[in-house]
């Protein structure tokens, strides 16, 4: 690591190499590159774009149903019947359960590594956390059909059996696999490392002096935490959130394996069912038809403009603070 | 730094790919003037060259141990067959990207117009190849024969028979103690061939009770969904007292489930390969001339007939594949497909043999390829 990090001022040893004129052409080169990168961002994005909304038009044109309203997906019958609401409805019910769980502990992982944990401790974990992000998403779909379910059902049938007056937590089908509840938990475990990564990079951001003065005015580490980090960081951590519900939103092969992806909304969590956009997608895509395929691309295309909402207002709540916050 | 190991890394690995890729080329070629063209080995007829198939993945097994047997014979031969799903198969086919397609329904009316111009006149024909069974296994503890009919198992596909000591699987099964638990139901939930050819079998054998379309996509109500044949398989396997509907050879090799009998109406009758070859050489060929279009008789009560089957196809062109796609090779190799041999092998791999007269069709419209 040293060697590589040194070579370059032993290479530049040519004096002419540092003239002015160089400079300035390397100078020049460098703007065009980069500004060709950052070009090349927008027209992927917006060649993205153009493809779905080409590809969904036939399809819409299509459907004999409310694209928006629509419980059914059967493109390829005839005439074409289907509808986004219960990919939509599932989509964001996995992904909430997702948030509510995750984003709670993964504040909580990254306190602890940025205030708590000695030196030592903290590089390790953050570390860890770090290498979930690396499990790729079918290792958590397999490992949460075949070794996680067996936990969880005793969990959601504990939830109807005590918390079963609440609608959510009812079950009245006596089957507990398959279930929202549990694509959520998968979910939350794949976004944690996207919250608690993001919210540490904000916490150690906080201004050592805030600390340090809330400290020393008597203040015990939680209410220093309360006092001098939350108000500076809280929009990095409405961005973590956010950046985490992006990642939960577009999950795709662990909740195809894990839902049971029926056609209905159900706000039973317990319960299987539910489905979402991009499980749908790689469920159907295979033996789609014509009007399949630009009905699975029109699917696309909401979650792609969802995500897109979701991505923008964070960057918006970031912009929104900038004075307090750390993230920029 | 860890980008540049990286980089090495990739660099060694494209450069042994390569070098193997060469290697193979090389062999290949050697062999390819050694036979000299095409030449026969026992039943295969040996022609070199490469061709690209996709299609189906219910046959993609079948397929893929043809493709092996044919190439360990034939060294100059390549053919390459991805299961990229019956409508992108066909799709890919008519689109002139392969020389044929592997599908789980006969090309329809339609198809037939497109693919008809792509063999540049064609016609372009369906040839059954590889047929399957679609079992119905359960997970009961203590049960080891269990025999269900078209209406209760729309019943219980349904979810209007919720437990298993139900009154009407009782009465089918006076011997065994059935539970009383509840049903958990395992159906497809991606899109499949086999979920099209079991719902068409409900809805033609029990349409009072099962009362949806027919379709690739499962539409009715409750029970849980899993993805592909395997998931089914494992979610009955680690489910009691559950149901669910997969291809024969997964059952087959459970360790848990077992397979139901279904009797039709002229007595039960056990999930075989054999007792599937009876009702698929039993069906009506619809498609014209040498395109042998099936129309499987799921209402079938003959004994010895077990009625949950499907027929997968070939869909090749019968004269009129471009040279550059090797219509020679094409023929060889589904004469191969055709012989006894390759569907023996069948059996074995869990799948069913096509059998009787319609083989001979088959091996017919195989010959007046060209």
């Amino acid at each position: 690591m040293a060697t590589t990090s040194h070579e370059p001022t032993t290479t530049r040893a040519d004096p002419e190499g540092i003239s002015g004129a160089a400079v300035r052409r390397g100078d020049r080169t460098f703007l065009g590159l980069s500004t060709g990168a950052g070009l090349l961002v927008l027209v992927v994005m917006a060649a993205i774009a153009v493809f779905l909304v080409w590809k969904a038009i036939p399809s819409i044109q299509a459907d004999s149903a409310n694209f928006f309203t629509e419980g059914q997906w059967l493109p390829d019958s005839d005439p074409p019947v289907f509808g986004i609401a219960v990919l939509l409805f599932g989509t964001l019910w996995t992904s909430i359960i997702a948030l509510v769980i995750a984003v709670p502990i993964g504040y909580g992982i990254a306190l602890f590594i940025a205030f708590y944990a000695q030196r030592r401790l903290a590089s390790t974990l953050a570390f860890i956390v770090d290498l979930l992000a690396a499990v790729p998403s079918i290792i958590f779909g397999l490992w949460g059909l075949y070794n996680f379910m067996p936990y969880v059902v005793p969990f959601s049938q504990w939830l109807s059996e005590y918390l079963g007056f609440i609608p959510i937590f009812a079950n009245s089908q006596e089957l507990w696999t398959k279930s929202i509840l549990m694509a959520g938990l998968v979910l939350a475990i794949m976004i944690l490392p996207t919250v608690s990564a993001i919210s540490r990079e904000v916490f150690v951001q906080v201004p050592r002096m805030h600390v340090e003065a809330a400290l020393a005015l008597g203040a015990t580490r939680w209410e220093m935490i309360r006092m001098a980090v939350f108000p500076f960081s809280r929009p990095g951590m409405i961005s973590a959130a956010m950046l985490g519900l992006g990642r939960a939103l577009g999950e795709t092969i662990a909740v195809a394996l894990i839902l049971s992806a029926a056609f209905e909304i159900n706000w039973a969590i317990t319960e299987p069912g539910g489905n979402s956009f991009a499980a749908n997608i790689a469920l159907k895509w295979g033996e789609a038809g014509e009007v399949g395929r630009s009905a699975l691309i029109a699917s696309g295309l909401v979650l792609f403009f969802i995500t897109l909402v979701v991505n923008m207002s964070a960057r918006w709540v970031i912009a929104r603070r900038k004075d307090f916050s750390g993230a920029n | 730094m860890t980008r540049t190991r990286l980089a090495a890394i990739a660099a060694a690995t494209f450069a042994g790919a390569l070098l193997l890729s060469a290697c193979g080329g090389s062999g290949d070629s050697g062999s390819g003037s050694d036979s000299g063209g095409s030449n026969v080995v026992g039943d295969i007829t040996c022609v070199d060259g490469s061709i690209k198939a996709a299609g189906s993945s219910a046959q993609a097994n079948a397929i893929t141990q043809w493709i092996t047997d044919y190439q360990i014979t034939c060294e100059g031969a390549t053919i390459d067959y991805q299961p990229v799903g019956s409508g992108a198969g066909v799709e890919q086919f008519i689109a002139a990207q392969t020389s044929f397609a592997g599908t789980d329904s006969a090309m329809k009316d339609e198809d037939l117009v497109a693919a008809n111009e792509r063999c540049g006149g064609g016609p372009a024909i369906n040839l059954p190849m590889v047929g399957g069974a679609i079992a119905v296994a359960y997970n009961l503890e203590g049960v080891d024969s269990l025999v269900l009919n078209p209406d209760t198992l729309a019943g219980i596909f349904t979810s209007t028979i919720t437990k298993w000591n139900d009154p009407a699987i009782t009465a089918l099964n006076p011997d065994a103690t059935l539970p009383d638990a509840t049903i958990a139901q395992f159906h497809r939930s991606d899109s499949s061939g086999t979920t099209d050819n079991f719902t068409k079998y409900l809805a033609t054998t029990a349409p009072g009770v099962w009362t949806y379309e027919p379709g690739k996509d499962w539409v009715a109500p409750g029970g849980q969904g899993s993805k592909g044949s395997d998931q089914v398989m494992a979610s009955v396997d680690s489910t009691p007292n559950s149901i669910g509907y997969v291809e024969l050879s997964y059952v087959l090799y459970s360790q848990v489930a077992k397979a139901a009998s279904i009797d039709n109406g002229g007595g039960p009758v056990e999930a075989t390969s054999e007792n599937a070859a009876n009702t698929i050489s039993g069906a009506e060929v619809v498609g014209e001339g040498n395109n042998l279009a099936l129309k499987i008789d799921y209402a079938v009560s003959t004994p010895g007939a077990y009625p949950i089957v499907l027929v997968t196809y070939e869909g090749v062109c019968q004269t009129g594949l471009a040279a550059d796609q090797n219509p020679a090779l094409v023929k060889a190799f589904l004469q191969y497909a055709a012989s006894d041999a390759a569907q023996g092998d069948l059996i074995e791999a869990g799948y069913v043999p096509i059998t009787g007269d319609l083989l001979t069709k088959v091996r017919a419209a195989v010959e007046a390829m060209s």
